[in-house]
């Protein structure tokens, strides 16, 4: 690593400095003697700007910039799953094993273990002529994943030399591809740069459900494989509850979670959580199958910025071996936010609210890498990205929620006052969307329902209750019948905190088919106090926690005796 | 950290404008970003600063105290060679400090056995212990539905005239923990007016808080620029207290409206590009630098928690101020002006009120098993209140069906009863629960839909 230059600026963590003209934008860089992280931002004849991914108090002009030749990559391969790293992919366990309790400066930790021993079973045969994407072979990196290793997108030939099966070190060779009389060694690591899309053979229409197992984004606002959702929430609606919930329970191979600029106590409480956690489909652990990307909101702002990149190379990544993978984002207003301090920085000319005039295409950018595709060896993988956005002051309207709404199909508003009134998951039924298809035939049926409820609150609101016909205070009561016992869904009970689509399914058509029938009996002048006295009106509020669902003809025969 | 020679001096500054200095440098010695200056007039008076941004040409001080009587070429600058430090030792309990951490009680610097850079370092993720130990404020409506846990940060959200200083000063005499004796307080006034802060210091003397109590005071009247350093000092000593003492800290941060206030003066006066309200784009993170420094170290016994007040600027929780601590902190404690003029005090509000870290904090083992079915039953109910007043309100109680008007009493005995407490008055968490029991037990019991029936039985007056 050369010294490339002399720091000439130092105000907060966007550094200048004067330099050889050999740098490259994009460039990963060391600075000062510490060699603290950073990257070339912008280059101007000998002026370089650099954003640097750690703390510079200390830094002085005349300390020293050192050039890599590198453009700052990720890390990928067998390890990356129950590991817990920080915005630019150091691991935080092994800075906490060489650093302490706190994260200091100038720490180095490689992102894949490399004394880790991992037992390679080949796939591919010597003398085979390969393309990027294909399979070379095997390791098991958790009971739950077996990971393959493939030739790197931009490698091709015939391999001259394959392991056998065998224990093997992530940068021992596991192959080697000639090709035009060059030979290329590779191992399980590759890299990648974080902010450049990984290559795809093509993409596939969208159409598998992503099941989450929340009844009322599963039944109401669904969302599919390789689609995009963005969740906007002021403080205190949940957003984190419900990232979490979906971190544990929606139906994907791999689940990356970022949290970017965020609370500490939160991410160690899934740092804590998830070892424990068991996968309800698979009955194995949570963590055999999660990436987590921690940048809380003390951490560096550069390095949020740059953790979103990490998270979705790293998605991208396994989406390229064949899975289906979801990443949650948390959230992306914070990284709305560290591009707006860059740009600051910078003094570029802003737009609306700070933010600078490139917030939408940065959001496409982001937005765009989700998708179901064919890998370039021939699989199917799909990446899904769900962000949650913290707009200031719970306002819709602000550039970032605006913004997403343009790139996202699945619309999931968080509510404040369903927050207040402790109805979690809050999500709004009238502020929500998805132009996604549902599996639930009955969900258009369901809508309509809560909707009619809904005006009738607004009436009832002004007229009271009392002055209702019968038929509109039995619809208001069941609504909040409905409310309680299907909206509603309780992260903390055993049986309620994940729904399968059959029994949501289930659920609803019980609701429905009291809504029915009690409006016929109201037809046929059955008395309303009746009704609304009867058990399942209770019953039905709490059946989401029982293991077993009331039969219809159960339910029918307590409505017939009214 | 710094290479640099400690006490390079320079002769004048280039200019001057409120707190902020230019200093041009000549010659090898280069100031570093953060570095800790000492400028002195012409009459001899020292005053300390720090370097806001370092370039070859020179460098921007920000002067941490009144920059009246300056003069360009009769002041002197002193580089130090190292950032912002406090000293931390053992003998900080029961001393009070400014805001740039020198003895503001007229004794000498306590001795220090380390000095530590103020900025502090993020605690690693993977390091930090989650907080599920239950903090017993004896504060019904805080204990009963907005739990707070050691190492939380939970702001108490207020207006002007509000009695929030009453409440402060009753949980900082009131809270405990089963089988915690260390307790440390750490009180750091942010541009508050004198007669607060002593109002204070006094409570903390009149009942002997004052022998585990740092105080870190920085007056409505004290410089702008030494209200952004101040939390930090206070951090660095409660972070001292906590982790290497095994202290169980308790940081009262007030007011963080006017920590915003000085981090916007500053910033204009930098001339940096303003995002919401005139605040700089970066308050987030700022604001995040404080509050992130709560929380737990596995392995360690101590704990750091937070209770900041924030003054919602004319009542409004959307004002930037509030809106990105709310979205730091877990969770936040809500002062009502109607709930106060109805004669409820402390006028918590307790549906807008909201403890982040309360589920795991709660249940038995911690305070006792129905807690969490208690709470949930509680804010539905209440809930329910707020509807059933809505309407009484358009259409007369009168006309409200039974159960309405059950409920409007169960409200009306809610904020008499539970909510409303002496401020001399600490109540277990047992006595909470009895009395929210008593409370429930006025509404019929097909109402109680959140609490399993086990406990029901267990638990409800007949």
């Amino acid at each position: 690593m050369n010294a490339a230059g002399q720091l000439t600026d130092v105000s907060g963590w966007v550094v200048r400095a004067r330099a050889s003209r050999a740098l490259a934008l994009r460039e990963l860089v060391h600075v000062g003697d510490e060699r603290l992280i950073g990257e070339v931002i912008a280059l101007d004849h000998d002026l370089a700007t650099v954003q640097v991914y750690e703390e510079t108090e200390g830094l002085a002009p005349g300390d020293p910039l050192f050039s890599t030749g590198e453009p700052l990559t990720i890390e990928l391969g067998p390890g990356l799953l129950g590991t817990i790293y920080d915005g630019v992919q150091r691991p935080l366990a092994a800075l906490a094993r060489d650093g302490g309790d706190f994260i200091g400066r100038g720490a180095h930790a490689f992102a894949l273990d490399r004394e880790r021993i991992w037992s390679f079973e080949p796939k591919a045969r010597e003398g085979e002529e390969v393309l990027g994407g294909i399979t070379l072979g095997f390791v098991q990196e958790t009971p739950a994943l077996r990971h393959p290793t493939l030739v790197p997108p931009d490698v091709r030939g015939i391999v001259t030399f394959l392991s056998p099966a065998g224990p093997l070190r992530v940068d021992d060779p596991v192959a080697t591809i000639e090709r035009d009389g060059m030979v290329k060694t590779i191992t399980m690591v590759q890299r990648w740069r974080a902010r450049v899309p990984r290559p795809i053979r093509a993409r596939l229409p969208i159409a598998q459900p992503l099941v989450t197992g929340q009844r009322v984004l599963d039944t109401f606002f669904p969302l599919l494989r390789g689609s995009a959702a963005a969740m906007p929430g002021g403080f205190g609606t949940g957003k984190t509850v419900t990232q979490q919930q979906l971190c544990r329970w929606a139906d994907a191979d791999v689940i990356v979670f970022v949290g970017c600029g965020e609370r500490g106590n939160e991410m160690t409480q899934l740092v804590r959580e998830l070892p424990e956690l068991i996968d309800p489909r698979t009955q194995r652990l949570l963590a055999e199958r999660t990436v987590l990307i921690a940048n809380t909101s003390n951490m560096p702002v550069s390095a949020r910025e740059a953790s979103i990149f990490t998270g979705v190379t790293i998605g991208e990544y396994y989406r390229d071996l064949g899975f289906h993978v979801l990443l949650l984002a948390d959230s992306i207003s914070r990284w709305a936010e560290a591009l707006r301090e860059i740009s600051g920085r910078l003094e570029e000319m802003p737009a609306e609210e700070g933010y600078p005039p490139y917030l939408s295409s940065a959001l496409a950018a982001f937005y765009e890498r989700a998708g179901c595709v064919t890998t370039l060896g021939g699989a199917e993988g799909s990446l899904t990205l769900i962000s949650a956005i913290s707009p200031p002051a719970g306002d819709l309207t602000e550039p970032v929620t605006r913004h997403a709404q343009r790139f996202v199909r699945t619309f999931w508003t968080l509510d404040r006052q369903l927050a207040q009134a402790r109805v979690f998951p809050a999500v709004s039924m009238s502020a929500s969307y998805s132009e996604l298809p549902t599996a639930n035939p009955a969900r258009d049926d369901a809508l309509a329902f809560v909707e009619e409820a809904n005006r009738i609150e607004e009436t009832a609101r002004l007229v009271g209750v009392e002055s209702l016909p019968d038929r509109e205070r039995f619809l208001l009561r069941l609504s909040e019948v409905f409310r309680e016992g299907f909206l509603q869904q309780s992260a903390y009970d055993e049986i309620d905190a994940f729904c399968a689509p059959e029994r949501q399914a289930a659920l609803l058509a019980l609701f429905l088919y009291v809504r029915r029938r009690g409006l016929e009996l109201l037809e046929h002048q059955k008395p309303l106090a009746k009704i609304l006295a009867l058990p399942l009106m209770t019953n039905l509020q709490r059946s989401k926690s029982a293991r077993e669902l009331p039969t219809i003809a159960a339910l029918e025969e307590e409505l017939g005796s009214c | 950290m710094l290479k640099s020679a400690a006490g390079v001096e320079r002769s004048g500054l280039a200019n001057i404008r409120g707190a902020l200095a230019f200093v041009e440098i000549e010659g090898a010695y280069a100031p570093a970003f953060h570095e800790e200056v000492e400028v002195v007039g012409s009459d001899g008076t020292l005053r300390r600063g720090r370097v806001l941004s370092a370039s070859a040409r020179g460098v921007v001080v920000e002067i941490f105290a009144a920059t009246e009587g300056l003069q360009l070429d009769a002041s002197r600058v002193r580089f130090r060679g190292h950032p912002i430090r406090f000293g931390v030792g053992p003998e900080l309990l029961g001393r009070v400090f400014d805001g740039t951490g020198a003895p503001r009680d007229d004794l000498p610097p306590p001795p220090a056995v380390e000095m530590r850079s103020i900025g502090g370092s993020p605690i690693n993720p993977v390091r930090r212990a989650y907080p599920r130990d239950f903090l017993e404020t004896g504060v019904s409506s805080i204990d009963a539905l907005n739990s707070i846990v050691l190492g939380q940060k939970i702001p108490i959200f207020t207006e002007s005239g509000l009695p929030h200083d009453e409440l402060a000063m009753q949980i900082v005499r009131q809270a405990h923990a089963p089988g915690v004796e260390k307790f440390a307080i750490v009180f750091c006034a942010l541009g508050l007016p004198r007669q607060t802060a002593q109002r204070y210091l006094d409570d903390f003397v009149a009942t002997g808080a004052r022998s585990r109590l740092v105080a870190f005071l920085n007056l409505a009247d004290d410089p702008t620029a030494e209200r952004l350093i101040a939390p930090r000092c206070a951090l660095t000593a409660a972070e001292y207290l906590a982790f290497d003492c095994g202290y169980h800290v308790l940081v009262v941060l007030h007011d963080i409206t006017n920590y915003g206030e000085a981090l916007r003066e500053i910033s204009a006066a930098r001339g940096e590009i303003p995002s919401r309200k005139g605040y700089p784009g970066y308050l987030y993170s700022d604001l995040a630098s404080i509050f992130e420094r709560a929380g737990r170290i596995e392995g360690r016994p101590g704990s750091l928690t937070q209770i900041p007040i924030v003054t919602l600027p004319s009542g409004d929780m959307s004002h930037p101020i509030p809106d990105l601590t709310g979205y730091v902190t877990e969770g936040q404690i809500v002062l009502d002006r109607t709930l106060w003029r109805r004669g409820v005090k402390p006028p918590v509000a307790v549906l807008s009120s909201l403890s982040r870290l309360m589920s795991d904090g709660i249940g038995a083992g911690r305070t006792r098993e129905d807690h969490a079915d208690v709470a949930r039953q509680l804010y539905a109910s209440v809930a329910h209140v707020e509807r059933a007043r809505s309407l009484a309100a358009i259409i007369g109680s009168d006309e409200l069906t039974e159960i309405e008007r059950t409920y409007l009493a169960f409200g009306e005995r809610f904020e008499r009863e539970l909510v409303s407490q002496r401020s001399d008055e600490s109540r277990s968490i047992d006595e909470t629960l009895t009395i929210a029991w008593n409370l429930l037990s006025t509404l019929p019991r097909g109402e109680l839909t959140r609490i399993r029936d086990e406990f029901v039985t267990k638990y409800l007056p007949s």
